[in-house]
């Protein structure tokens, strides 16, 4: 247990370090100078010069790398350049609306996905199943952004039950407000639920533990929703945990939609102005959540389900 | 998952085998195919050929301008009304598919082949290739699509340039993955083994042996990225960061009726539909040649 623990906060560390690599870069492949390019062609030679030292691009490759990672690790981003405060600061200001938009759809996803699971699996290939399978194919084929859109005309112009751009916090402000955005997102994420959740439902129903139930005389119902769900639980854990980039891309197009001030947002403002700090923060934030998403799910994995915690050993 | 079955039961059954299933199934031709298949190919096929045609489908223009029908809906004259300025959807939405599935088709197809020969290598090799060879896919996988590919925008500028670069750069990662892990199966099959013992090179044996095989579940999964690439596509010229006006991609005309979606519901909601059709046709083709295969694994 506590030696597959090590060698999987080993690995979310080495790829951590990956992505600090990676993000690192992406001012330096900038073709041209990207100094030049964020200050325009009229800036004097002394403001590139202050700007290329602020961004210590006049230091040797392996120095700004070591300035790079120890800064980002105590949390110091630099300052954005063209919105003129710190970064960390801009990013704790626009993270909430963001997160609440992944919960939001991820609790969406499940809600709308489950019950389509456990009634597909019920009757594998029968018309429901089959009903469920088409539909689920439909709105795999759906871009986010359009069906965001279609709401948007059905549920808020035409039938005015929600705005169509905005944001309120608190739990009231959430509601109203990104209902319709989390219903684009999570209706997307809820095909992925379904497919997986459905064909883990069948594999467990195979079970003899499952037999066990039925020859109890359980109803079906109680037999996959009780004893089979649970084991399927796991999955749609993992599928979750899996599908936080898919989230996360979806934000930012859905932001846009409906005039969320969240992190997809000022993502792009910050490829509009070219502020590359910015757009190096933001992939870093976003590549992080991925890795320790999936880490928080294997660690939780391996704390409630037994044949991982002693499988791997 | 799946993807690691089917290499399996021919092994299992001996060499010969996995040659044994694709002539049998060629001999049925289009007959032997699941409706699925035949369904869905037809989709894609219809929507290619009416892409190819489009300068000679298309009623008017592109950017044919004409102020007397502005945001005038689906009508005989105009199938799918006109925007703003008075643009045909319909013929805007021929030339958008046009440039889409070229772009699509580049982008899923040319990280295929340099994902599947990395993965190939890194599962044949194994050892310390294998393990920067998958730290490097973990964190490319790690990025959120979406997000690495904008960050490459970012750098290289908006545009279809820019998309072209982004994707594949990002898009190898996931074929490398497949067919890596493809590879670790593969190389102790009993034909795998036999190239070392015939002492051919580790390049023939990866380049004619290995890859060949690997290529058809790759192909196979490559069907399901046509349509993620083409949502993301869709997204990015939604984004207004692919073509740029007054070119047209199907996610800037649903973007340019975003602001007139009450008054004129058709811009933004018809050639939504488009890119929904191809997904569906994908998604079927996908699932269908899976089926497909899956049964010919347990004959």
């Amino acid at each position: 247990m506590i030696s597959y623990l090590i060698r999987r906060i080993a690995l979310a560390v080495v790829v951590l370090f990956g992505l600090l690599v990676a993000t690192f870069f992406i001012i330096h492949l900038v073709p041209g100078d990207p100094v030049q390019i964020v200050l325009g062609g009229r800036a004097t030679p002394e403001a590139v010069a202050h700007v290329r030292h602020q961004l210590w691009l006049d230091r040797p490759l392996l120095t700004q790398f070591w300035l790079y990672m120890t800064h980002t690790l105590r949390g110091d981003f630099g300052n954005a350049f063209t919105l003129g405060s710190p970064v960390g600061e801009i990013l704790s200001q626009r993270v909430g609306p963001s997160a609440a938009l992944i919960g939001y759809g991820m609790l969406l996803s499940l809600v709308i996905g489950v019950p389509l699971a456990i009634v597909a699996a019920l009757r594998p290939n029968g018309w429901v199943d089959n009903a469920i399978r088409v539909s689920t194919a439909v709105s795999f084929a759906m871009p986010g952004f359009w069906l965001g859109l279609m709401l948007a005309l059905i549920f808020g112009l035409e039938l005015h039950w929600f705005p169509v751009s905005g944001y309120d916090g608190g739990i009231g402000g959430i509601l109203r407000t990104l209902t319709l955005p989390a219903l684009a997102l999570g209706l997307a994420l809820s095909t992925v639920v379904v497919r997986t959740l459905r064909s883990s439902l069948l594999e467990v129903l195979q079970t003899e533990y499952v037999e066990a139930a039925r020859s109890r005389g359980l109803s079906e119902l109680r037999v996959v929703g009780k004893h089979a769900l649970r084991n399927s639980f796991m999955n749609t854990l993992t599928i979750l945990s899996v599908n936080i980039g898919f989230l996360i891309g979806g934000t930012v197009v859905l932001e846009q939609v409906f005039q969320i001030p969240g992190l997809g947002q000022l993502l792009l403002t910050a490829v509009e102005k070219r502020d590359y700090q910015l757009v190096q923060a933001l992939a870093l934030l976003a590549g992080s959540a991925v890795v320790l998403a999936s880490l928080a799910a294997d660690i939780v994995q391996a704390f409630l389900d037994p044949r991982v915690r002693l499988g791997r050993r | 998952m799946s993807a690691v079955d089917v290499l399996g039961a021919p092994g299992a059954a001996g060499g010969q085998v996995p040659a044994a299933i694709p002539r049998r199934s060629r001999t049925h031709g289009l007959r032997g195919l699941p409706l699925q298949v035949k369904i869905g190919g037809g989709i894609l096929a219809l929507l290619v050929i009416v892409a190819i045609l489009a300068p000679l489908l298309a009623p008017y223009g592109q950017n044919q301008l004409d102020f007397d029908h502005i945001l005038s809906g689906p009508s005989f004259s105009h199938p799918m009304g006109t925007d703003s300025t008075g643009r045909d959807i319909f013929s805007r939405t021929l030339y958008a598919l046009r440039v889409d599935l070229a772009i699509v088709v580049a982008v899923t197809y040319i990280p295929l082949p340099i994902g599947v020969l990395i993965g190939a290598m890194a599962g044949y090799f194994g050892g310390i290739v294998d393990a920067i060879v998958s730290r490097i896919i973990d964190t490319m996988i790690a990025f959120p699509f979406m997000v690495l590919v904008i960050a490459v925008i970012a750098i290289v500028g908006p545009g279809v340039k820019g998309v072209l670069i982004g994707v594949p750069i990002v898009a190898w990662a996931l074929y490398a993955r497949l067919a890596r892990s493809e590879m670790l199966v593969m190389r102790e099959q009993p034909f795998m083994l036999a190239t070392t013992a015939l002492g051919y090179t580790r390049r023939r044996a990866i380049l004619r042996h290995a890859v060949p095989n690997l290529m058809r579940s790759c192909l196979i999964y490559s069907t399901l990225d046509m349509v993620v690439n083409l949502l993301l596509l869709a997204s990015l010229a939604y984004l207004g960061l692919g073509a740029q006006p007054p070119n047209a991609e199907l996610g800037s005309i649903i973007a340019d009726g975003q602001s007139s979606l009450l008054s004129a519901w058709w811009v933004a909601t018809l050639p939504g539909f488009v890119v929904v059709l191809f997904g569906i046709g994908a998604g079927l083709l996908g699932d269908g040649l899976s089926d497909g295969r899956l049964r010919g694994e347990v004959q």
